[in-house]
């Protein structure tokens, strides 16, 4: 099998590559800030002894879990469009509507599985603490906030950092439905120079070292923010 | 959404079968339980090859699911599709095409599950193996990982789910399990795309809810097992969280 | 049977054990005590190889234990060791536990291997739980097992690493019965023990031991009644006496008073 790089000069490719890393980061990027702000909310939201409240996040949680990632994005894209009101629909035309509904679809599901570490985060947690919080003052939201939610993310490190690398990889399901992110840019860029092995090769390069990184700093960050609170 | 069923019912379930190789609902379940039979041998070597005190069967392993974890799937699949043919010498069909992709994929998470099966077991076990003259193997194979085996069934079957999750990508490159069914159900349905796709949600919604509390309830009935293995009979069990132990 | 010649051993940059020589003559019983940490049970699980040494020797029966070229298994096929948590196997039924070694060792065959295993469960009092399986026995029925499975690879020699001391106080008893049989049937034994009126009674050397030396090596009589080092004084101390402080050797009258403490209930 005879490889030549050579393809990689063209300044079309180096654009169509430099693109779809640009849109791969800002698709991740969005999608765990939304995911992860929405998990907070659906952990915090779940501590509410209110029934029908918690069984309706239960679905949600079952429903983004038990779903793949490739339907969800494909319900969003194709099947929502028929529900939304015209104007939001236009918008959205107009502003890239791959994107957004990938982004929507992969913020979503990746909030449900962040919502269900940051749970058994709170879980770990003994009732001992949110005794001590409440007797001195705290009222049942304070405790939350200030005592057992820093103790549950920090629990919460290592099964969070995984599922961040997971969010990185499904960005790759974006592909499905037209978004530019790296894995569309490796199957465009093929498609026009044949160079299949040369360009699969440097987009498979891409995942694996980004993916080695965040696993890193993942490693990383639990070291410097560990469950157990010694510095 | 009814009408949608009513007409299509069978296409989901099966696909063009009887009419052409089976497809829908019955190729997913297919594809990924022959991926997670094939990939089990593979996985439990890689995992004792993760664990072993040799180097040079430690780092290939660690390479492989290093590396299989750090890339998508869906580039795995591609590779795949153009790289069997290259090896095979002949076009390879879609079906076995993403098979392979699965199996290699699938057995570097298994490995980690084999790997945490096996570490997840009291020391004393092999110490108490090796003392009475067995040796590595053999108290591998009659103490250790029929054990290990046992402990790691619930991980392995919400593998299995993940599996099955998984398997909707490959209609990509042309398998027709059930996501490509609902591909083709919604090139001809356009206006009630979302009912099409709400169906196929729904689907993978059941069969993935139904194998994960199977895999709860192995969990606790191996969970009631245990603690009467860690603990002398007669002493109470004192409730856990988490893990058992 | 046995013999240990200046052996050092470290955990990275601490020392465990330091300078440890002894021997363990044919039908000896030896208990080795210590306070916590004073390195008894990695002493004794250096015996049969369970943790390397870094300098020294230790034989049994003549053979070189941490020999590069050895075979460990043919070895530890020789020497029964019994654990402090009894690690029976939990997916095998009491029988099958004992019957492992001889069928995958000693490669005898099922009827012969059955038989034997009957017989040394009806040694130790539990002919009745053949087919029970570990998780259903007491603690002190489940190390009575674990001693028949020693048993089983018919050892010249035992190895016992604080046999009673995961158990309950009422089934150290019908552990310690067993033992103080097969002493008196003239079975080596070295056993790490806290356990001071089974020393007393049935063992023929006692080794002090306290951070990784041998500190005193001694009869009972002797090291009851007269202990010499300070250490090994203030550690029988705590344990006859708890919270009280240590005693210079003690005179006639006073050593009475000791050996009555001693005896068995």
């Amino acid at each position: 099998m005879h490889l030549d790089f050579s393809f990689l000069l063209s300044h079309n490719v180096l654009t169509g590559l430099a693109l779809g890393v640009a849109t791969t980061l800002k698709l991740f990027g969005c999608a765990w800030v939304c995911g992860f702000s929405l998990a907070l909310l659906v952990a915090g939201l779940s501590m509410i002894p209110l029934a029908p409240l918690r069984q309706l996040l239960r679905l949600y949680v079952e429903y983004h879990r038990n779903v793949p990632a490739v339907v969800q994005i494909m319900v969003w894209y194709f099947g929502m469009p028929q529900v939304l009101p015209d104007k939001i629909g236009l918008w959205i035309n107009h502003n890239g509507s791959e994107f957004i509904f990938a982004l929507i679809a992969l913020s979503l599901n990746v909030s449900a599985y962040m919502a269900e570490d940051i749970r058994s985060g709170l879980r770990a947690i003994p009732a001992t603490q949110i005794e001590a919080a409440r007797s001195i003052g705290l009222n049942a939201l304070g405790a939350l906030r200030h005592v057992a939610m820093p103790q549950a993310l920090r629990i919460g490190v290592p099964p969070l950092v995984n599922r961040s690398l997971i969010l990185f990889k499904d960005t790759s399901l974006a592909t499905i439905i037209g978004v530019t992110e790296v894995m569309n840019q490796v199957r465009a860029i093929e498609n026009a120079t044949f160079r299949t092995f040369e360009v699969f090769i440097v987009g498979t390069l891409f995942y694996l070292l980004t993916s080695l990184l965040l696993m890193g700093f993942g490693a990383w960050f639990g070291k410097r923010y560990p469950a157990t609170f010694r510095s | 959404m009814i009408h949608i069923l009513q007409k299509y019912g069978m296409l989901f379930l099966v696909g063009p079968w009887p009419h052409g190789p089976l497809g829908g609902l019955g190729a997913t379940l297919i594809l990924a339980g022959l991926g997670l039979a094939g990939s089990l041998p593979i996985a439990l070597l890689l995992g004792l090859a993760r664990i072993s005190p040799w180097r040079l069967l430690r780092w290939p392993a660690s390479a492989w699911v290093y590396g299989l974890r750090g890339i998508p799937l869906i580039m795995i699949i591609f590779w795949a599709y153009y790289l069997l043919p290259v090896i095979i010498g002949d076009t390879v069909p879609p079906f076995p095409t993403a098979l392979c992709a699965i199996i290699v994929y699938e057995a570097a998470f298994l490995a980690e599950i084999v790997r945490a099966g096996i570490q997840g077991l009291p020391p004393g076990q092999m110490e108490a193996a090796r003392s009475a003259g067995l040796s590595y193997v053999q108290a591998m194979v009659h103490v250790v990982l029929p054990q290990a085996l046992a402990n790691m069934l619930p991980s392995m079957v919400n593998q299995f789910v993940s599996t099955i999750k998984a398997t909707s990508i490959v209609y990509i490159i042309g398998v027709q399990e059930i996501t490509y069914v609902a591909q083709q159900i919604n090139t001809i349905e356009v206006a009630d795309a979302l009912q099409t796709y709400l169906i196929l949600a729904i689907a993978y919604f059941l069969l993935c809810m139904a194998l994960s509390s199977l895999a709860k309830t192995i969990e606790r009935r191996l969970r009631l097992r245990q603690a009467g293995v860690s603990r002398p009979a007669g002493r109470p069990i004192r409730p856990q969280f988490g893990e058992a132990q | 049977m046995i013999s240990i010649e200046n052996v050092d051993k470290w955990y990275g940059a601490s020392q465990v054990l330091e300078n440890i020589s002894g021997r363990v003559e044919k039908g000896q019983v030896v208990v080795i005590c210590g306070p916590s940490g004073s390195g008894k049970s990695t002493l004794i699980r250096t015996i049969n190889a369970l943790e390397p040494i870094q300098k020294g020797t230790i034989r049994v029966e003549g053979r070189d234990i941490h020999a590069p070229n050895r075979n460990v298994n043919k070895l530890r096929a020789g020497i029964g060791f019994v654990f402090q948590q009894f690690n029976l196997f939990p997916h095998l039924t009491v029988l099958e536990n004992i019957m492992l070694s001889p069928l995958k060792v000693a490669r005898m065959d099922r009827v012969q291997a059955n038989q034997l295993a009957r017989e040394l469960l009806h040694k130790v009092g539990l002919h009745h739980k053949a087919d029970a399986m570990p998780a259903n026995l007491s603690g002190g029925q489940q190390q009575r097992v674990a001693i028949a499975r020693a048993l089983a690879q018919k050892p010249p020699l035992l190895l016992f690493d604080e046999p009673t001391s995961a158990l309950d106080p009422e089934m150290v008893g019908e552990v310690l019965i067993v033992m103080k049989q097969l002493a008196s049937e003239g079975m080596t034994m070295v056993v790490v023990t806290h356990e001071m009126g089974f020393a007393r009674e049935v063992a023929d050397r006692i080794w002090f031991m306290d951070a990784g030396r041998i500190l005193e090596e001694s009869s009972p009589e002797a090291f009851f009644t007269s202990p010499q080092h300070p250490r090994a004084r203030k550690f029988l101390a705590d344990i006859l006496h708890p919270g009280m402080e240590p005693q210079p050797p003690a005179d006639p009258p006073a050593a009475q008073a000791i050996r009555l403490k001693l005896q068995p209930q």
